[in-house]
């Protein structure tokens, strides 16, 4: 520095600015005091709706927006109704929600956990949403589910399927109705074992993340149940593109199944290449080379194209189930937007009435009254059969569907076929599991934000 | 005042009071109003465009004054967060130490990069700096995840040891006083909230432009411009260059890592995606966007991305509906269907139209923009005072 013109004057001034600094934000004390969190006043509650619009996950994402605005719709009057004509509870009637008119505000998550939480903030401190609604990835609604379990509003998670959702990382104010990778490793078990006998040698592709890590232990857990063994796994970086240099080594390894924790263009790069190496076509230990790919989408399905043909994997629903509740939402999706909903889109609209349902219940918007009234509820008519929203995880326990790829496929979105509906029963575990965080894991306690 | 001539002196006071007013000033709509999509005065985006200002201003140190493009600036920002959130999660939840550290943490990584990267300059200094921040983000991603906790990202759990928090608040807080507190005051139609958060964030700030406007005048900074302007003519005087760059990297450096451990302050979570290549192009974007070499430059261009990234993305069809429902059908569609392009999950292509714009017409950045407005409205003025042809700082 140049000038060093410290008088006594000067720095007994600058002190003096420094402590009024300092001591200004002491006048600010917590906020107005308000019953709980962006209580609703007026004729009007809000929705967030917080989904990847850009990036990997927008696929997923924009459908469930779709989904989103159309239950939003039903639950104001207009339309057709959907699966309210359906739903086991009967308190909502069309007119919004304790006669308040449902609003909606999105935003953009990016499939990133730090915009997704800014995102959600603004949703919360501007736009007063009273729950969140969305995201396509486990860190995503992990980490949302934590920023709104802080702030007192209710999570509603989408499209998530790590163990940790509503394992170690459980919230009192989060709630989850798709299933999750321990339900896909016991749901596809029996049908693997069926399929390809018990004398079975595995090789494990899985992408290296939370989520992939937990699919793999929930798949090798439940198939060396079933007598198989796991020869090697191997961790591939996320968003790899080439997996050549990982599908070589299978062929000499001696195993005879390929499982592929892959999501995304991950999986259809993985599978594609795969498939290009010849692996279907080989034989090995004597028996016919086979692949598995435990969670499947619609859109991954669609990517893959004719190389899923033959190939299991799981999903929490499908456009194609034949029961009441389904046929309402296909109609509904279908005649607005011209194309057959995702099970992204499903989980999502599903959330939002359940969400409905429950203030309605509960005759609060109260965050509290609202987790008691989620808590052990029992409910129907929503496309995947009697549902239970256990209270000690806030998790749903439903069946889960085994699929496979089809054969030949009569037109564009018939790209799978519903193997076996795998009752809830053989999917429940218990709360304190220790894929789910043991009995160390705990809801903690409600917050409404008051 | 404080070692700053009279011009640097209104600067200083200019920036201080728009930042200290900004609560006030970007909430400029009544919250009831259809033109309430449009206020940013809510805490956590003015917390992110004052971080985001801590950080572009940084970078502005390294590449402003000595041209050296560094791709990996995001790094620093991640780390600096990653030790903020292990402060919260082993002591307590106190700022105090979580930022001290972060800042510590920051500028030793930085030694080791930029001891690395500097032995080359122009595009091979910004290879290396960008693989130097992918390595660290892939590393975060999966290898490192008992320290990172992977994608899910680093959070505090009530099971840490958090061995100094006692009876203290579970929230982050500077010595009692919670970061989420704040007054809202009403005012007719207007809400303002004057959070806590964002007043540390200001606060701060506020010391690292004034740190930085020292640095910009000092013989150190001069010297930087020297490496700016011809780095070998300098090396040929006999002077060793590589101990200025490495200073200006590391404190570079260590203003991101402040960065970063505000944003965990604000919001305990550090996600590995903070430290991916993209984040780091974006410091570039609001660097040049602002106005590189400039000293408000950056956080302009800070709190234009920012701003764009979070208002604009939430404007839906739904919200163009709402506006545009005067007009007769066919039109509405039309119009709505178009705009909705450049809102909404399009905010990107609207972001890059802006950016192409500032750079062909405006390479000073939106620095210049102002500049050339503020010459505009005095040669219009009758007096005729011939404008000053200092260059923009």
């Amino acid at each position: 520095m140049t000038k060093n013109n410290f008088s006594r004057r000067g720095v007994l001034k600058t002190g003096a600015f420094a402590g009024a600094g300092l001591a200004m934000p002491t006048i600010f004390t917590a906020s107005s005091a308000s019953a709980f969190t962006n209580a609703p006043s007026g004729s009007s509650v809000k929705f967030g709706f917080n989904v990847p619009q850009t990036g990997p996950y927008s696929e997923e994402g924009l459908d469930e927006l779709r989904a989103q605005q159309l239950a939003v719709e039903h639950l104001n009057g207009e339309g057709d109704g959907g699966m309210l004509n359906t739903f086991s509870s009967k308190v909502l009637d069309g007119t919004g929600i304790l006669g308040k008119k449902v609003e909606f505000v999105t935003g953009d998550t990016q499939t990133k956990s730090d915009v997704a939480r800014a995102s959600a903030q603004s949703m919360i401190q501007k736009d007063g949403v009273i729950m969140i609604n969305g995201g396509s990835s486990s860190g995503v609604a992990v980490a949302v589910q934590g920023l709104c379990q802080e702030a007192g509003i209710i999570f509603m998670a989408g499209l998530t399927h790590s163990n940790d959702t509503t394992g170690k990382d459980r919230k009192a104010n989060g709630f989850r109705h798709f299933f999750n990778a321990y339900m896909s490793g016991a749901a596809l078990a029996p049908v693997l074992l069926n399929a390809y006998g018990p004398d079975r040698n595995a090789y494990h592709l899985t992408a290296d993340y939370t989520w992939g890590w937990t699919q793999q232990e929930s798949i090798q857990a439940s198939t060396e149940a079933i007598g198989w063994k796991t020869t090697n796994n191997v961790l591939t970086p996320v968003g790899a593109g080439d997996f050549s240099s990982y599908i070589a080594p299978v062929l000499n390894s001696g195993a005879d199944v390929l499982v592929l924790n892959h999501y995304g263009a991950d999986m259809v790069n993985s599978l594609t290449q795969a498939v290009q190496f010849g692996l279907r076509d080989k034989m090995v230990n004597g028996k016919q080379f086979e692949i598995v790919v435990p969670l499947y989408s619609e859109l991954m399905a669609a990517g893959a194209g004719a190389n899923i043909q033959g190939v299991y994997g799981s999903m929490n629903w499908n456009w194609q189930l034949q029961d009441a509740g389904t046929q309402a939402f296909v109609k509904s999706f279908g005649e607005k937007y011209g194309f057959p909903p995702s099970n992204a889109a499903q989980t999502c609209y599903v959330q939002t009435l359940l969400y409905a349902d429950a203030v309605t219940r509960a005759g609060a918007f109260n965050p509290c009254a609202v987790v008691e009234a989620l808590e052990g509820f029992e409910f129907d008519g929503m496309g995947n059969g009697p549902t239970l929203y256990r209270a000690d995880d806030h998790q749903c326990f439903k069946d889960v569907l085994v699929m496979k790829g089809k054969e030949n496929p009569a037109n564009q979105y018939d790209t799978l076929e519903v193997v076996e509906v795998t009752p809830a029963a053989q999917v429940t575990y218990a709360p304190d599991h220790p894929m789910f965080g043991g009995a160390e894991a705990s809801l903690g306690e409600c917050n409404d934000g008051a | 005042m404080l070692g700053l001539n009279r011009k640097d002196t209104i600067l200083m006071l200019i920036v201080i009071a728009l930042t200290l007013g900004a609560p006030v000033l970007l909430n400029p709509f009544p919250a009831d109003s259809a033109m309430a999509q449009f206020n940013a005065g809510y805490p956590d985006l003015m917390q992110r465009f004052v971080i985001f200002g801590i950080l572009a201003i940084g970078f502005n140190i390294l590449f402003g004054l000595t041209g050296y493009l560094s791709f990996g600036h995001a790094a620093f920002l991640g780390v600096g967060s990653y030790a903020a959130v292990w402060m919260f999660k082993l002591l307590s939840m106190n700022v105090v130490p979580a930022l001290v550290l972060s800042v510590v943490v920051a500028g030793l990584f930085s030694v080791l990069i930029g001891y690395v990267s500097l032995r080359r300059s122009g595009i091979y200094f910004s290879i290396l700096t960008l693989a130097f921040a992918q390595m660290s983000y892939n590393m975060a991603y999966s290898v490192l995840t008992p320290i990172t906790n992977g994608e899910t990202g680093l959070q505090v759990y009530s099971n840490d040891p958090q061995y100094l928090l006692g009876n203290g608040p579970q929230v982050t807080h500077l010595f009692g006083l919670e970061m989420r507190a704040k007054a809202v005051v009403e005012m007719g139609g207007w809400t303002f909230d004057f959070s806590v958060g964002y007043y540390l964030a200001a606060i701060m700030m506020l010391a690292a432009f004034y740190l930085s406007l020292r640095i910009f005048r000092s013989p150190f900074g001069m010297m930087l411009r020297a490496v700016k302007s011809n780095q070998n003519r300098l090396n040929y005087t006999g002077i060793n260059s590589r101990p200025y760059t490495l200073a200006a990297f590391v404190i570079s450096g260590m203003y991101a890592g402040l960065a970063g451990g505000l944003l965990a302050s604000m919001d305990p979570l550090a996600g590995a995606e903070r430290m991916q290549w993209t984040a780091s192009g974006e410091i570039v974007l609001m660097t040049i966007l602002g106005g590189a070499g400039t000293l408000i430059g950056p956080v302009v261009g800070a709190v234009f991305i920012k701003y764009f990234e979070n208002i604009f993305s939430k404007i839906n069809e739904h919200v163009l509906h709402g506006w545009f429902g005067w007009l007769p059908d066919g039109v509405e569609d039309v119009v709505t269907w178009i705009l909705a392009r450049f809102v909404g999950e399009g905010w990107h292509l609207t972001l890059g139209l802006l950016f192409m714009l500032v750079v062909i017409f405006l390479p000073g950045g939106l620095v210049e923009g102002g500049q050339k407005l503020a010459r505009l409205l005095r040669r219009s003025r009758p007096d005729g005072t011939t404008p000053s042809n200092t260059p923009a700082e």
